[in-house]
This record gives structure tokens, sequence and C-alpha cells, in this order.
């Protein structure tokens, strides 16, 4: 019972924040970018960007990184996971693409960089790989689609080419993961030096890599306990062996550069910097501590903490890099204005009312070998038994 | 052939014709309250600020290798022949990068608009496309803003500051911010009192983000058969194990 009210109170919860952000869309539709946020000439990049796009993408990384962990490297076991990772990153592009339509100043011309060309744009590469990646994620998302309406010619000839189409997503992922940290690399003069690095593309990859994993973990556990499945819960600890590997990898990345840049000194600087950028740096390295102890790896509660841990940890990060990090070259304060915020947690809850939905009625976790029901085995069992006794 | 501008903050007497001249060619209202607000906004493309008694302008650089221009994905940005780096509008979808890159943070946004522009002084390009001057040049009742070949003015501020080193700070604001500019400026105390950032490395900006995106075929090439050869190696491991298993 106590857990049936639960799930009713976030329900209200995800219906509340979605009105909400009805209210933001009128506000910013009916009204422009000046009603419905606090950006100004001189921060014209608010949480719409550094949230919902350099973390939107970011929290679907786990598309590519488990596509590639399957269809590439062929680790086969982690096949169970691989269609919810999908589902997710499918609608976490849409949500990015959706998002990116309330930032545009005029977002009806927002197909222009397809064919209005400037290759030295990093906004036009991220543009073109974010349009073919959401196609390919539809493409691998369509599988589903076609199995629940029982399609199966045309399944075949999408598996024929599904490998190709794996193939591209992970490059076009690996372009622009990496580019939104070089979107940054051209204002030097006004980022703080904690964040601006020439590595940010490096860095931005590696730590969206460990975020797709966390992510992976993320949503096993919640929709194991939404749809009462069995956790995938030996492929949930390898994963989290993995995550931990790559946070540390980020992190000695991220340690050597500081060092390197001598950008170390910029933590004797009074002001919000030190302490948020201390705040991302615990928030990754704890869960990876914690995550290499063998006693954490054994619960699936230690676990999704650490997850979630790190993931806001990475969303901390890249709101440093897009926000924290250029306020003070700004010379002003931006705090987003409530419609920003309602906007940005609308879109969230829409993304998880979606996945729920999309996962009831399609095959998302239908590759998974049911358990046999416990008497069925047991009866099965005593009946080998019995018969390798007999002979 | 490309056009500048020199401004000699040292001559500027503060009257704001400029700013006025400057409204009236873009038809934007202007009025005393405007003319109190000493910074670009959509009212504002050009500014004069007041530092003591001091006065500096503030208008877009014109770069030489713009990062506005650089940064926009849809190429709604241009550096002209003719000097001026010029907006096109209908391309524009608004993502505003190029307020993000601008060192000069000089790019403004009409905020309350259903159809927001960026704007920016553009060099009053339809005067010097006539071989006219700008409208700020044209008003200045003491030259301090003068319009001329870039290569010229540049002589001619080296020249200002050899001929009276005493009234001058030794260097020609422009020359280097962002790999060259097309906008001058002469001062008599360091640029940083009165108002121009001097911390804008002195060298092309959009070479920061190029190092990265020339590596993209590469990467698109080594991925592709990196991830193609991976595949193929695990796939035949596979068939290999299928085959001995059976």
């Amino acid at each position: 019972m106590a857990r049936r009210s639960f799930f009713t109170f976030w329900r209200a919860v995800g219906a509340a924040l979605m009105l909400a952000a009805l209210a933001a869309t009128v506000l910013r539709f009916g009204g422009s970018l000046g009603a419905s946020t606090n950006l100004n000439d001189r921060f014209p990049w608010g949480i719409w960007i550094g949230f919902d796009v350099l973390c939107g993408v970011g929290l679907a990384a786990g598309g590519f990184t488990l596509a590639a962990t399957v269809h590439i490297f062929h680790l086969k076991r982690f096949e169970p996971i691989v269609r919810p990772a999908i589902l997710t990153a499918f609608l976490g592009y849409l949500l990015v693409c959706l998002a990116l339509m309330f930032d545009l100043g005029r977002p009806w011309n927002i197909w222009h960089p397809l064919v209005m060309w400037n290759p030295h744009s990093v906004m036009f590469e991220v543009g073109w790989c974010v349009t073919l990646y959401t196609t390919v994620l539809g493409l691998e998302f369509l599988p589903l689609v076609l199995e629940r309406f029982r399609l199966e010619r045309a399944r075949q000839m999408l598996r024929r080419i599904m490998i190709p189409i794996v193939i591209l997503g992970v490059i076009l992922s690996t372009l622009h993961q990496s580019s939104l940290g070089t979107l940054f690399l051209i204002v030097p003069e006004k980022m703080n030096a904690l964040w601006y690095t020439p590595l940010l593309p490096i860095l931005f990859f590696v730590s969206a890599i460990a975020t797709g994993l966390a992510m992976t973990i993320f949503e096993s556990w919640h929709s194991a306990r939404a749809f009462a499945r069995q956790l995938e819960f030996p492929l949930v600890q390898k994963l989290s062996r993995v995550l931990a590997v790559m946070i540390a990898v980020y992190l000695a990345m991220r340690f050597m550069d500081l060092s390197g840049r001598h950008a170390w000194g910029m933590m004797d600087q009074p002001g919000l910097e030190r302490w948020l950028f201390g705040l991302e740096i615990v928030l990754m390295g704890v869960p990876m501590l914690l995550l290499f102890r063998e006693r954490t790896r054994r619960s699936p509660q230690a676990i999704y903490l650490c997850a979630v841990l790190y993931l806001l940890g990475f969303v901390t990060n890249r709101l440093n890099v897009g926000i924290t990090s250029m306020e003070r070259a700004s010379g002003v304060q931006y705090i987003p204005k409530w419609s920003e915020v309602a906007v940005t947690l609308g879109l969230v809850a829409a993304g998880f009312a979606i996945f729920r939905v999309a996962a009831h009625y399609l095959p998302v976790f239908e590759e998974e070998v049911p358990p046999p029901p416990p008497a069925a085995w047991e009866a099965e069992a005593t009946r080998a038994y019995s018969v390798s006794r007999s002979e | 052939m490309a056009k500048a501008i020199l401004y000699d903050s040292t001559i500027c007497i503060g009257c704001r014709q400029c700013e006025e001249a400057c409204a009236a060619g873009k038809k934007l209202a202007y009025n005393d309250k405007i003319a109190a607000e000493e910074r670009l906004s959509e009212r504002k493309l050009t500014t004069v600020r007041t530092y003591g008694d001091r006065f500096s302008r503030k208008l877009c650089m014109h770069c030489q290798e713009p990062s506005c221009a650089s940064v926009c994905p849809v190429g709604a940005l241009e550096k002209t022949k003719l000097g001026p780096v010029v907006y096109h509008e209908d391309r524009c979808m608004g993502c505003r990068y190029c307020m993000v890159a601008c060192p000069f943070q000089v790019p403004v946004y009409e905020w309350n608009s259903r159809l927001p522009r960026m704007r920016k002084c553009d060099m009053c390009v339809d005067k010097l496309a006539q071989g006219g001057i700008t409208r700020c040049s044209e008003v200045c009742p003491v030259n301090a803003t003068i319009t001329g070949e870039r290569d010229a003015l540049i002589a001619e501020a080296r020249k200002r500051l050899a001929e009276k080193p005493s009234d001058y700070y030794p260097a020609v604001y422009g020359v280097n911010e962002a790999g060259g500019t097309s906008v001058f400026v002469l001062s008599a105390v360091p640029f940083n009192q009165i108002g121009y950032n001097t911390q804008i490395p002195k060298s092309s900006m959009p070479q920061l983000t190029w190092n990265v995106l020339q590596h993209i075929p590469q990467v698109v090439a080594v991925g592709t058969v990196l991830m193609g050869g991976i595949y193929w190696i695990t796939s035949r491991r596979e068939d290999v194990a299928r085959e001995e298993g059976r």
C-alpha cells in the first residue's frame, strides 16, 4: 500500500511539473525570450543550454555506449539492457530538440544549418550530428515498433543494415559529445581556468561515456521497480566496475590537466566558483571510490546511489561549464527565471512519463528470458535429478 | 581596399553625436534617457562611455577573423572584403552563439521581440559600399572618429603615437587583439582603464575551435575502420565459438 501511494505521489509531481512547463510555454511563445527567461546581452545562454542541451545529450549517451558494447564488441550478455538504453537515448535526443525550440530566438529556422553551411562552426557540426544521430536512434528504436506490430519482413531488412547504423551512431556520438566541449574553446578570456582547457572536447567525451553507463544503471533500477522485474543485477555489477574505471580515467585526466595548466591557484580566489568546482569533483570522486569497494558492489541500492551521485556530479560539471565558469567575466549574475526551470523540469518529467508508457506498450524488456516460476523450476530440477539417479 | 575606423579617445569630447547619428541611420529612437545608458543594447549599437574626464567609444570591432562569423552555424555573419562584419537576418535561427563567442561582448539581442534579431554595428556598410564614410565619422565635430583604409589608419595611429608620445599610451588597441580588428583605438591611459578588455588573446580566435574541428575527417575515417574491424574480429570469434561448441 505504501509503495502504491509513493508512485501516485511522483505521478502528481510529474503532472504538476508538466503543467508548470505548459504555463512557461505560453509565456515563451506567446511572449518572447525576454518575458520567459532571465537572459540578457551579457549572459545569452542559460539553463536551456546548460542543462537541457549540455546535460540532456550527455545523459542520453547510454544509447551509443551500450549499442557499441553489444553490437560492435559483441558482449552479448549485455543484450537485455540495450533496448532500454536506446529508448532512453532516443527520448533524450527528442527532448533536447524540443528544448532547443524554446531556446532558439527563431525556432522555425531550426533547419537552416542543414542547408546554410558553415563548416567552421562547432554549432553547425553539432546540429548536423544531433540531427543524424536522432535519425540513427530512430532506426535503432524502430525494431521495437516493428516487433510490436509483427512486421517481420521490415524487421529482417532493418537487421541487415543494423551494424553500419550502429557504427555510424558511435561515430556521430563521439563527434558531438566532444563537440559540446569544443563549443567553449573559443572563449578562453571569458571562462574560469578551472574549466577552460584545450582538453574540453576529450573531457566531455570521456565523461559522456561514464554518464551513459551510470544512466543505464539508473534506468535499470527504476524499471526494475516500476515493472516489478528482476534487476539485471550481475550486469549492473559489471557496469558499475566499468563506471568506476571511467570516472577514474576522467578524474585523472582532469587533475593532470589542472596541474599542467597550473590552474589550482584558482582555488585561492574567493567566490562561488571554487565551491561548485569542489562539489563537482566530490560528486564524481566519492562514487568512484565507493564503487572500487567490493562491499558497495554487492548491494543494488549502493550501486544505484553511486550512479545517482555521479550523475549529479556530471550535471554540476556541465552547468559549471555552461554557466558558473562564465558568470564572472560577464559581470552579471544569472539566476534562471521560474519559467526556465519549469520548462526544464517539465521536459524531464515528460521523459520519465513517455519512457513508462513506451516500456508498457513496446517490447522494451522482452529480450530478457523470463525466469521460470519457482514451482515449475523446482519440479523440473527434481525430475532431472530423479532421472539422473535412476540411470 | 578594406575599410576601418580609427577612434582617438584623447580627442573625443563626449558630445555623443556619433550615438545620435548611428541611431538615426538605424532608425532607432534616441533621447536623453537612452544617451545616459552607457552600454550597448538593442537601442544603442554604439555608445560613448564616461571614465572621469575621459571618454571611450564602444562599437563592433569588425575583427579580421571574427569569432561571431566563425561560430555562426548558418553563416548569418559575414566578414566582407570591404571590412565590415555584416549580419544576414533571414538566415539567423537565434542560437546566440555569436553573443557568447564575441571576445568584445558586442552583439546584443532583441530580447522582447517575437521576431528577434541580433543587432550590432555594421560600419554603415551601405555608405561604405558607395564610397562614403561611416555616419559616426561624418558627424564627429573633432574628428575623433575617422574612416579610412585599414593600412593607412594603422599608419596614421602610429604616426600620432610617434609625434606626441607624451599624449598617448604607447599602443594601438585593435591591431593585435583577437588577431587584429578593423577598429583602432588610441588612449592616453592603459586601455583597461577606459573600458577596453586587454585580456583578449592576440591571436586568431576561430583557430581555437578549428584546431579541433579540422580533425573530424580523421575521427570519422579511423573510427569507422576501427569499429568495423572490432566488429569483424569479435563476430568471427563468435562464429568460431559457435562452430566449436557444436
